[in-house]
């Protein structure tokens, strides 16, 4: 029941408790329009939860911390935040999920530093919360069409690619430091004239003393136009364009422009409103553009404080990459499988409908924004190709850097152990057989006629990470009684 | 050289019976098929000549199959690909294109480097065969 207090007395100066100033309106029903955030808070000892989600709401709005009369000169009721549902964690005692509805002329329209500057400004800093984490939004039609999004998409990327039916295969150069630009493009030619779509600069790959920038785009180019003609295939090297300021990576991006590159890269730590700036930038010149997700970790990993990275995943559909980093499963960096499934659906399908076991609370209609490729790295190899399919599905790119360049007959061969795998999976799948149940044997058959193969299968065969997840949903699918 | 583009180049020709089976695929998803030749392989060439229309209302592979085969009976040299279209909302696009006949000789592509500003060089590629009249290439 609302606990608001109406009248002269709302206005009277002093301190009075958030869910009494209008910030928790249980009986509130959500807008088409609003902005919903989804918060997992963790209130201190002695905290009411409704008055800790009340705070949020207020906090991420227009409250502060006393009564102001200057208050009464705004539509102030329409401009506070409302916490509407609170409800506890399954199998967490101290945690509840707050649910808080914005209205849509809290917003500037098509800013993402704007957006993040209310959802996750002060309010996470607040002290009566132990813990604070954004776990999902939902973005009414009408802001999504403020912002641009992926500048390329899926379809128009195959398009340009003319590549069809499959993942796209990659390989981050290692190693990641070190290499003369000269040494960089062997690495790039060997990987592509190989088999592979994409060669990538790894995150930390800028403009440093042993390589600098220049030399690594021209020799890249070399490459990537040498493997085209050896294949009449269509390729790209992520050229990545990260540098200090916005002067410095448009003047990057244009020489890759320049030189003819089909794709340039940024990374997440280059912030909301540069990725959105080199968006546009893609968007005109007829530029696909990758995003590392460096540094997300530090605020997704752990479950009772922080982003959940499906919310960086809406953010960045909406400010506009193409690609983006969103989990393996199978290999070594943090990806629980459900987790997985919510975030990559998040990136490709045109509508999310609320799926609580993959950590997807709200029903998401994407009005037309394009399809995010989203990419599986760190730790992957030939050897697990049917359950990388299985748990991906087509439309990812499959970034294989150490299960490429490690390869013991070169790297070329390593490229091509890849793509005959990845073509034999996905020509099984087609052909309708189990082909996650019979992957080895479907790999082993394919590898009869592909010594490459065979050599992958043999050096990786038991290499696997099976650790535990820490960012898992809260929810199991029950049975439904029968 | 061997041409890679397409879905399966990397396996062994697929025969008969396997295109049937990718067929049968493509229809069970509600997707078109058609078959496309050429002989320019260039990798920006996208638009290969059409077989005819996409077979929007043939349901039945094995009439499909029919068509490949005569598509390669009248251009046994040329490059063919089977290629399959999804209307759906959010795709409208290609979902799979796979070639299905390679000219019996591929002799490849030649590239082009024009040096222009500081060491910047202007890539051109060419494919040999293309040197020679549409038709009289393989």
């Amino acid at each position: 029941m609302s606990e608001t207090v109406t009248g002269k007395d709302r206005y009277k100066s002093g301190v009075m408790a958030y869910k009494k100033m209008g910030y928790w309106e249980p009986d509130y029903q959500p807008k088409d329009t609003d902005v919903i955030a989804l918060f997992r808070i963790t209130p201190q000892e002695g905290v009411d939860p409704i008055e800790a989600a009340a705070a949020v709401a207020g906090e991420s709005s227009t409250a502060t911390w006393t009564v102001v009369w200057t208050d009464r000169l705004t539509a102030c009721e329409r401009y506070r935040a409302k916490a509407y549902r609170v409800d506890p964690v399954p199998n967490a005692p101290e945690q509840y999920f707050a649910y808080i509805a914005y209205d849509l002329d809290l917003f500037e329209p098509g800013s993402i530093a704007n957006l993040t500057a209310s959802i996750i400004g002060n309010v996470f800093g607040f002290k009566p919360l132990k813990a604070l984490r954004l776990e999902d939004m939902r973005m009414p039609v009408a802001y999504l069409k403020t912002f641009q999004g992926p500048p390329t998409g899926i379809v128009v990327e195959r398009e340009r690619l003319d590549k069809y039916g499959r993942p796209l295969l990659g390989a981050t150069v290692k190693p990641k430091l070190g290499l003369s630009g000269r040494n960089y493009g062997r690495v790039v030619y060997e990987a592509l004239r190989g088999g592979l779509d994409f060669t990538k600069d790894d995150e930390n790959i800028n403009s440093q003393p042993f390589m600098h920038w220049r030399d690594r785009f021209l020799y890249c180019m070399e490459a990537v136009n040498r493997a085209q003609a050896m294949t009449g295939e269509i390729k790209g090297s992520y050229l990545n364009v990260t540098a200090a300021t916005m002067e410095d990576m448009y003047e990057r991006a244009d020489f890759a422009r320049e030189l003819g590159s089909i794709v340039v890269m940024i990374d997440l730590v280059i912030g909301y409103t540069a990725i959105q700036s080199m968006a546009k930038w893609a968007r005109r010149n007829d530029m696909i553009l990758h995003l590392h997700r460096a540094g997300h970790s530090t605020y997704t990993r752990q479950k009772n404080h922080g982003i959940a990275f499906r919310v960086i995943a809406k953010w960045m559909r909406m400010a506009g990459v193409d690609h983006i980093h969103a989990g393996t499963v199978v290999g070594k960096l943090e990806g629980d499988p459900n987790t997985v499934r919510g975030i990559y659906d998040v990136l490709r399908e045109t509508y999310n409908p609320l799926c609580l076991e993959h950590g997807i609370f709200f029903d998401q209609d994407w009005a037309s924004l394009n399809r995010v490729m989203p990419v599986a790295s760190g730790g992957i190899h030939a050897g697990q190709m049917h359950q990388l399919i299985h748990y991906l599905g087509e439309d990812c790119v499959l970034q294989f850097g150490g299960g490429t360049i490690g390869h013991p007959q070169g790297i070329a061969a390593g490229a091509e152990a890849n793509r005959v795998a990845l073509e034999a999976i996905i020509l099984a799948r087609n052909e309708g057989r189990d082909y996650l149940a019979e992957g080895t044997e479907i790999l082993e058959s394919a590898a009869r006629s592909c010594p490459a193969l065979k050599a992958a299968l043999e050096t990786w065969k038991d290499v696997t990470f099976n650790y535990e997840s820490t960012d898992t949903p809260d929810f199991a699918p029950t049975a439904t009684p029968t | 050289m061997r041409l890679t583009q397409g879905t399966f180049s990397f396996l062994p020709e697929l025969t008969d019976a396997q295109i049937t089976r990718q067929i049968e695929y493509c229809l069970s998803n509600g997707w078109a098929v058609n078959a496309e030749y050429t002989d320019d392989p260039h990798p920006r060439n996208t638009f290969w000549e059409m077989w005819g229309m996409p077979l929007f209302d043939l349901k039945d592979p094995a009439g499909i199959l029919m068509e490949i085969n005569a598509c390669r009976k009248t251009f046994p040299n040329h490059y063919i690909r089977v290629s399959a279209f999804d209307p759906t909302r959010g795709v409208e696009s290609l979902r799979l294109s796979f070639i299905v006949n390679r000219p019996k000789e591929e002799p490849g592509f030649h590239l082009e480097r024009t040096e222009s500003r500081g060491r910047n060089v202007i890539y051109t590629t060419h494919a040999y065969a293309t040197q020679k009249p549409a038709g009289r290439r393989y």
